[in-house]
C-alpha cells in the first residue's frame, strides 16, 4: 500500500507524456529540427513551474508527507562529464526517439521492440559502471 | 470529451510533468527515471563487477513502481484516450524525414521501418540496441536524463544540468542532421 501512490503518480506521468506525444519518435526528431514549439513548450513550461515550485518549497520550508524538510542536492561541479555524457545521451535520444521515461511508456502501447532499446540502456548503464574510473569526469 | 481524445497541447502536458515532480518531492523522492536502469543492474548482481552498483538500490523500489505506473498510463492512453494514433508534424520535418527514406510519417507514434516487429531485420536489432546503449551510458555518465537534468535540475537552477542539456542537444542534432540520413532506412 505504501507504494500504491507511486503507481498512481506514474499513471499520471504516463498518460501526460503519451497524450502529449512526447513518446513519439517523430516528435523528438521534429524537436531537433526546431520545427515545432510543442516539445519546447512542454519542457519549458514544466521547468518554469518547477522553478516557482522549488523556490516556494525552499522559502516556505515545505515539509514532505513524512514531516521532513524537502531538500535539494546540488549537482557536483564539472563540465566534462555533463557535456560528454550529455552528448552520448543526445545521440541515443534522437536515434531511439525516446529517453528513459518514454522507453517504459511505449511498452504500454505494445511496442515490443522497445525492449531491445531498454536492453541496450541496461547494457550502457552496466558498461558505464565498468569504465567509470577511466572516464574524464 | 473531444478535448480528452485529441492530442493534448503543451500547456496541459507541461503542468502535468511539473505536478509529477511536485508529488514525488512531497513524498520525499527525487524525479529521475534513468536511475531505474542502475537499480535494475544492481538487482541483477552487477556489484560483482563494479562498485558503482554497490549502493542502497533497495531504497529506489518506489521508482520501479513509478515507471510501472507509467507503463499502465501508456496503455490507458492508447486503449481509451486517443481518437486515432496519428501525429500531426510540421511539414518541413516530414519533408526531412522523407529524405531519410522513411514512409507513412506520422501515421502512428513510431516509424514502422524501425519499430514494427514484422519488418525486423538484423539492422533494426543492432540499431535499437545501440540507441539504447547510448541513452543508458550517456544518462549515467551525465548523472541524469531528461527528467533528472532537463526538468528537475533546471528547475533547481543547476548549472551542471544546463551543461548536460546542451550536451543532449549537441548529440541529438548531430544524430538527426548528420548520422540518421546515412543509416536510415535499413
Amino acid at each position: 500500500m505504501k507504494y500504491l501512490k507511486f503507481l498512481g503518480i506514474g499513471v499520471i506521468f504516463g498518460i501526460a507524456l503519451t497524450k502529449g506525444q512526447v513518446v513519439s519518435w517523430y516528435r523528438i526528431i521534429e524537436m531537433f529540427y526546431f520545427d515545432s514549439f510543442h516539445m519546447y513548450g512542454i519542457i519549458g513550461l514544466a521547468v518554469v513551474l518547477g522553478i516557482i515550485m522549488v523556490q516556494f518549497i525552499k522559502r516556505k520550508k515545505v515539509k514532505s508527507i513524512e514531516g521532513q524538510l524537502i531538500t535539494f542536492n546540488p549537482k557536483n561541479k564539472s563540465v566534462a562529464r555533463y557535456l560528454i555524457g550529455g552528448t552520448f545521451f543526445g545521440l541515443g535520444w534522437a536515434m531511439a526517439g525516446a529517453c528513459p521515461g518514454p522507453m517504459y511508456l511505449l511498452l504500454g502501447r505494445g511496442y515490443w521492440l522497445i525492449l531491445l532499446v531498454i536492453f541496450g540502456a541496461l547494457l550502457g548503464t552496466f558498461v558505464y559502471g565498468l569504465l567509470r574510473h577511466k572516464l574524464p569526469h | 470529451m473531444d478535448f480528452i481524445l485529441q492530442p493534448w497541447p503543451w500547456y496541459v502536458v507541461g503542468p502535468l510533468i511539473a505536478l509529477t515532480m511536485f508529488l514525488l518531492l512531497y513524498f520525499g523522492k527525487e524525479f529521475g527515471v534513468s536511475n531505474t536502469l542502475r537499480v535494475a543492474c544492481s538487482a541483477a548482481g552487477a556489484q560483482k563487477f563494479s562498485d558503482f552498483f554497490h549502493w542502497d538500490w533497495r531504497s529506489q523500489k518506489w521508482n520501479i513502481i513509478f515507471v510501472g505506473g507509467g507503463v499502465i498510463g501508456g496503455f490507458i492512453s492508447y486503449m481509451f484516450l486517443e481518437a486515432d494514433h496519428t501525429v500531426a508534424l510540421a511539414s518541413s520535418s516530414v519533408e526531412n524525414m522523407r529524405d531519410m527514406g522513411l514512409t507513412n510519417i506520422g501515421e502512428s507514434y513510431l516509424p514502422s521501418q524501425i519499430f514494427n516487429p514484422e519488418e525486423i531485420t538484423v539492422g533494426t536489432v543492432a540499431y535499437l540496441i545501440v540507441a539504447g546503449f547510448l541513452v543508458g551510458f550517456g544518462a549515467r555518465y551525465a548523472g541524469g536524463c531528461t527528467s533528472g537534468h532537463a526538468i528537475s535540475g533546471l528547475a533547481n537552477l543547476q548549472l551542471p544540468s544546463l551543461i548536460a542539456v546542451i550536451g543532449f542537444f549537441i548529440g541529438g542534432m548531430a544524430m538527426t542532421y548528420y548520422i540518421l540520413p546515412h543509416i536510415l532506412p535499413f
